[in-house]
């Protein structure tokens, strides 16, 4: 295989093994992901050029992530990479799941690259295609050991795709074989599960026998997943990824991601380990797995002896206090603040003395990621527990009450009822010596006005995670204005952005306005705006980099063009309704769902958003062995699990779901007619793209997706909303008793639940009450990757951006009365925790981005729904293209 | 006709010198480039020598007649510049078709005459493809290396309205040339492609890179091996290098490529290096012995002249050609196997 960047690499039987570079991947390191999504690109920069100096000879670029625009990320971070020659001197690797950030990032490199990757998984057509592009573009590619049915998990099965995929490469498209790599998908063995103790020796004799018997071929794959198993014991995991190395890399294997931290020389690896660690690896023993395991009890070292330690007890007073408080330690707590209260003067000195030293601890190893979130967040629950202890004493001596850093008032917007993100950076304040006063959710502007009058706070940070609060947020900053505030405002939540808050925000008010979007900013922004000395400085100086932000913003031309409305109708998403068959549901009508057990929703819960709220970045499971945030995400999926287990034991949370199957046709292009028997009961306005695409591709709306009126057929959809109910309940409990940490997880878990629920029904309907996919057989990553047959878009989200349409399903459903889920007045749910949505059944139907639309498109959405026109703008605002 | 494949396992064969140079003997005027057709034209012209082949077909004629006299099998049509995005500066973009056929059918009317005339020596037309005027993987902003000026589906879709006008024209292969921007290159081969599916042709592809300075690398910052990877993915007749270096110093580049490549080797330097005045004065002569060196070292299958050369340059490259045999290629090879 040739590939090029500059310069040329080359790999021929002769060549050593290749190393890719992993860290300029938004998904594998959490630092890549924050610069990226900051826009901090020179620094991302650093990363890929540190890899190329560090002797990476491919460098994978992966910009795979749902907070940021994948495609646009990619392209610009390849162009400024083509402007540094000491990295684009090596080839690029194009790492992404989506063919469209595949194929943009294709046309930004001049050298011959690789696409990682593509599979069979969604059958030979689209393989096909994309490989035909892929050869077009001149790149090599990876294909994945994954087709229909799955992925390749035995020895078999990874021969028979890999020469399946093989065939159709060369014998059908004409790709040139040296071109081709396999990812053998390297898996974990010692898991102690019996289907797993091949796992290490079948990739290894399946690259064998694919480097002997499909000519000229690469083989690659991952190498730090083999040892998931030992994680935490890196002795016991540098031994395993030498040793499967010794034996891939002799067995064929000429490439791959190795992290050179984490691995031992070969010949280094002591002779009794060696043994072990080659019986497991090679699967020469039955009882290899627990006799590594048992070693493994000597290898250790003192790493990870969990709690048992109590070593720290032995040290000095101040000592133990800065260790309980660094690692969330409560057991002790009381009794050592005990101790130092006797030995002050006052009760305060404790608060002011002891604690605070700790807690500086904490923040300067926040401040240098050493510490994440969840750490943080049970280190203010033993300081909340220290300060509850004292305070008694310290009324009791009327002594003046500890003074605070400054006040920070924090709400999350009218209409609005999501909250994580807000707590997380109350606490984090909180227990970096601010007073917070938590308004709470739905809090209109002039409650948020006069409470920051009446209590005299320094900063205002306001929260939201629906688009409609973009607009409150904008509100609030004229209304401070106008009423002559000075106080900071701080923006942050899901949907806010740097973008938004310097063109929209930063505008209103005359005084420092920043978004922060991770916790960890809060404290310095926070501390930089209330430092008497460089307030002024730092806020002039805000305040010149949103306008210097702003400018580049509004001035980047990115010179979309759009269709008119009706050209984008012409140019909509055709289904051949004569051919296409379409399956009436087993079950018409709207049915409710409220004695489901919890229990059933666990193995649809997607993880990886989970740890996204509390800001370590990584898929699940492989965050769980992450070189940088593993540990705390293995420390949180287990307190996760733990809160689990209670809340299903105790039924502590309570899902409820409303469905409902109706014959549908569209109409007018836009609109779906619902209809029973034959009668109209509702019209859903769905809204079409209008960017103007390339010859050919469509313009898709969610109406495409049902028959037409006109075709004379009787075409069917759905609609459904599912809540938990009871989080707030169980948050405010864990919250009275000082504990953020499991007020905070208790919501994120009821999140899950609520995604988790929507994905058990969408496959109920599928398998049984629509029926379309009774024999339907998808695991729980297939779910997530969204590989099943239909659809399940949710207004507010890319497909159907108008939160508007969430009236006609709540009318439609009966959502209120029936399951008592409701909407507020920006249409979000209360609970929570709910999701709600369309299902369409056609197999054409996919999932899409809407992108913005034009104004001719909300006069006609207006006129269609028969709202006055303002109304209609004041709701789609988010998806206007600008003018 | 005969195959040019077939005739390039025989012989070397000679590809034309410059159109521009012998166009400047002519000494246009602003008047003489706009004719009849466009002399109420918005734009100043003089200097758009594509539109030479509407209002002055005669000279680009003579100049492919000269060419073909002197001993060259091939002439390249004269639409260097016959993108819609090189021709944005004179405002012509929608003469973009007219322009590559009317070029293809004259270059192709000279070219059978001449077969007619010597059956043997088959001529061939070739369809030049410049490079246009902007890069697509550098920045043209020093303070934005992000920023492009042109992307590769703007390019693509430019390439493709030039190729098909070139080819609906009649021309006999595409010569994608002076290549700065691998990635520029990638687009057109990218669009030529696209063209082949379409109108289901097949249609030789000549691609030549172009080294600027002494650093041995393309513009875009490629090593020569590293371009010629980058381009290896598309099925071409031959790859090589012109323009920039005189013959001496294009060498090194060739070596590096000819033993890592099956298609075909190219060559079309300049005469020598451009003197102080902008001329370039390297003698027949002299670029003669350079290029004598490339062919007693097999590195040759396609050999012509770019900037500063004449009919004259080209009869003494042609007759010293005559002299040798051709590199052997693999590519080439295959083909005869295939026959």
């Amino acid at each position: 295989m040739k590939l090029s960047g500059l310069e040329p690499l080359i790999l021929n039987e002769n060549s050593n093994f290749i190393n890719v570079g992993e860290r300029t991947n938004v998904a594998g390191s959490r630092k890549f992901l924050r610069l990226v999504k900051e826009e901090k690109f020179d620094e991302a920069l650093d990363i890929a050029r540190h890899q190329v100096d560090g002797g990476a000879q491919i460098i994978d670029i992966n910009m795979d992530d749902g907070l940021i625009d994948g495609k646009e990320a990619m392209v610009r971070f390849l162009n400024l990479i083509a402007a540094e020659p000491d990295i684009c001197r090596v080839p690029i690797m194009i790492d992404s799941s989506k063919w469209e950030i595949i194929e943009a990032g294709l046309q930004v490199v001049q050298g011959k690259c690789v696409v990682n990757s593509i599979s069979l998984k969604e059958g030979e057509e689209k393989f096909i295609w994309e490989a035909k592009q892929i050869k077009r573009y001149g790149a090599a590619v990876i294909v994945m050991a994954f087709d229909e049915v799955g992925q390749a998990d035995n020895y078999e099965r990874r021969l028979e795709i890999a020469e399946r995929s093989y065939r159709v490469l060369v014998d059908k498209v004409g790709f040139p074989s040296e071109d081709i790599i396999f990812d053998l998908n390297i898996f974990p063995v010692a898991t102690g599960m019996e289907e797993h103790r091949k796992n290490a020796i079948d990739f290894i004799e399946a690259t064998r026998w694919v480097r002997q018997n499909l000519p000229n071929v690469s083989v690659s794959g991952g190498v730090s997943n083999v040892s998931f198993s030992f994680r935490g014991n890196d002795g016991v995991r540098e031994a395993m990824h030498s040793v499967f190395l010794y034996h891939a890399i002799q067995a064929g294997m000429n490439m791959g991601i190795v992290n050179p931290a984490l691995l031992e020389v070969y010949d280094d690896i002591p002779k009794d380990l060696l043994e072990h660690v080659e019986d497991v690896i090679l699967d020469r023993r039955d009882d290899a797995t627990e006799r590594l395991l048992d070693f493994a009890e000597t290898v250790k070292g003192s790493k990870v002896e969990k709690g048992l330690d109590l070593s720290w007890r032995e040290n000095a007073l101040q000592d133990r206090i800065t260790h309980a408080l660094v690692k969330g330690i409560d057991a002790y707590i009381v009794e050592d603040v005990e101790q130092a209260r006797q030995e002050s003067a006052k009760p305060i000195e404790v608060i002011e003395g002891h604690l605070m030293i700790g807690m500086n601890v904490v923040g300067d190893l926040f401040g240098a990621g050493k510490m994440f979130l969840p750490q943080v967040v049970k280190s203010a629950r033993v300081m909340k527990k220290a300060v509850a202890y004292l305070n008694p004493f310290i009324e009791a001596e009327k002594g003046e009450k500890q003074e605070a850093l400054g006040k920070v008032l924090m709400a999350t917007v009218k209409g609005d009822v999501h909250d994580i993100g807000k707590n997380i950076v109350s606490v984090v304040l909180g227990c970096n010596n601010y007073e917070i006063v938590d308004l709470g959710v739905m809090v209109p502007p002039e409650r948020i006005i006069e409470m920051a009058k009446k209590e005299n706070v320094d900063v205002i940070g306001l929260s939201g995670l629906i688009t409609p609060s973009l607009d409150e947020m904008v509100y609030l900053a004229k209304e401070m204005e106008r009423q002559n505030f000075k106080v900071p405002l701080l923006i942050g939540g899901a949907t806010t952005s740097k973008a938004h808050t310097a063109v929209k925000i930063d505008t209103q008010y005359k005084n420092a306005v920043v978004h922060v979007n991770d916790a960890s900013r809060a404290v310095t922004v926070v501390g930089d705006l209330l430092n008497k000395k460089t307030a002024h400085e730092y806020t002039a100086k805000l305040k010149k980099d949103y306008d210097e932000f702003r400018n580049k913003f509004l001035k980047r031309g990115k010179e979309k063009s759009y269709i008119s409305i009706n050209e984008a109708r012409r140019k909509k998403f055709k289904i051949d309704w004569e051919s296409t068959e379409i399956i009436k549901p087993k079950e018409l009508g709207v049915q409710i769902l409220k004695q489901l057990s919890l229990k059933e929703l666990l193995p649809f819960i997607d993880w990886s958003p989970f740890f996204r709220s509390w800001d370590l970045h990584g898929k699940f499971p492989n965050i769980l062995t992450d070189d940088v945030v593993g540990e705390q995400a293995t420390q949180l999926y287990e307190d996760a699990q733990e809160m689990i287990n209670q809340i299903v034991a105790k039924q502590l949370l309570k899902p409820k779901a409303v469905f409902g199957l109706f014959e549908a046709n569209s109409i007018n292009d836009d609109d779906i007619s619902i209809q029973k028997k034959g009668k109209e009961v509702a019209v859903f306005r769905t809204l079409r793209q209008q960017l103007k695409k390339r010859e050919g591709i469509p313009n898709h709306a969610l109406a495409d997706f049902v028959a037409p009126k006109e075709t004379g057929k009787t075409d069917y959809m759905g609609a459904f909303c599912v809540g938990i109910f009871g989080a707030q309940e169980l948050a405010t409990f864990y919250k009275d008793k000082d504990d953020d940490y499991n007020a905070i997880m208790a919501q994120a878990i009821a999140d899950r639940f609520a995604e988790a629920f929507a994905e058990y029904l969408h496959k109920q309907v599928r398998m049984k009450h629509w029926g379309y996919a009774a024999n339907e057989d998808l695991s729980n990553e297939d779910l997530i990757k969204e590989s099943y047959k239909g659809i399940r878009p949710a207004p507010g989200y890319p497909a159907c951006p108008d939160h508007l349409e969430k009236e006609t399903i709540w009318q439609l459903l009966n959502v209120e009365k029936l399951i008592g889920v409701t909407l507020t007045e920006s249409l979000a749910m209360w609970p929570a925790a709910a999701v709600s949505g369309y299902y369409f059944g056609n197999p054409e139907a996919k999932y899409f981005g809407l992108g913005k639309i034009t104004d001719d498109q909300v006069t006609d959405f207006a006129s269609r729904k028969g709202i006055p026109k303002d109304k209609a703008r004041k709701w789609l605002h988010p998806t206007l293209a600008e003018e | 006709m005969s195959n040019i494949q077939q005739v390039l396992q025989d012989r070397i064969l000679v590809l034309d010198g410059a159109m521009g140079t012998m166009l400047q003997a002519y000494k246009f005027s602003e008047e003489d480039f706009r004719g009849e057709r466009f002399k109420d034209y918005p734009t100043p012209l003089q200097g758009n020598n594509d539109l030479l082949s509407i209002t002055q077909p005669e000279a680009i004629k003579t100049i492919h007649g000269k060419y073909f006299e002197a001993g060259a099998d091939i002439v390249e049509t004269n639409t260097f510049s016959g993108t819609t995005i090189a021709m944005a500066d004179y405002q012509m973009e929608d003469l973009v078709y007219e322009l590559n056929y009317e070029s293809a059918k004259i270059a192709k009317e000279v070219a059978n005459k001449f077969t007619a005339k010597e059956p043997d020596k088959p001529r061939f037309v070739a369809g030049s493809i410049g490079p246009t005027n902007r890069t697509a993987s550098m920045s043209p902003d020093v303070n934005d290396p992000g920023y492009r000026a042109v992307t590769f589906d703007e390019l693509r879709i430019a390439y493709k309205q030039q190729v098909e006008a070139l080819i609906d024209g009649g021309v006999d292969l595409l010569l994608v040339e002076t290549v700065f921007d691998t990635l520029n290159a990638k687009a057109a081969l990218f669009a030529i492609e696209e063209v082949k599916e379409e109108k289901q042709i097949d249609i030789p592809i000549m691609l030549s890179g172009t080294i600027t300075d002494a650093s041995g690398r393309t513009l875009s910052g490629q090593t020569a091996e590293a371009f010629l990877i980058s381009v290896s993915h598309i099925p071409l007749l031959s790859v090589g290098f012109n323009c920039a270096l005189g013959a001496n110093l294009l060498q090194p580049h060739l070596e590096a490529i000819a033993p890592k490549t099956d298609f075909a080797i190219s060559a079309h330097p300049n005469a020598g290096l451009p003197n102080a005045f902008g001329e370039y004065d390297e003698t027949p002569e002299e670029m003669g012995a350079q290029i004598e060196e490339y062919l007693k070292k097999d590195l040759i299958n396609i050999i012509g002249g770019c900037c500063g050369t004449s009919p004259e340059h080209i009869r003494v490259i042609a007759d010293i050609a005559a002299k040798y045999k051709p590199r052997p290629s693999a590519a080439l090879n295959k083909v005869e196997e295939f026959l």
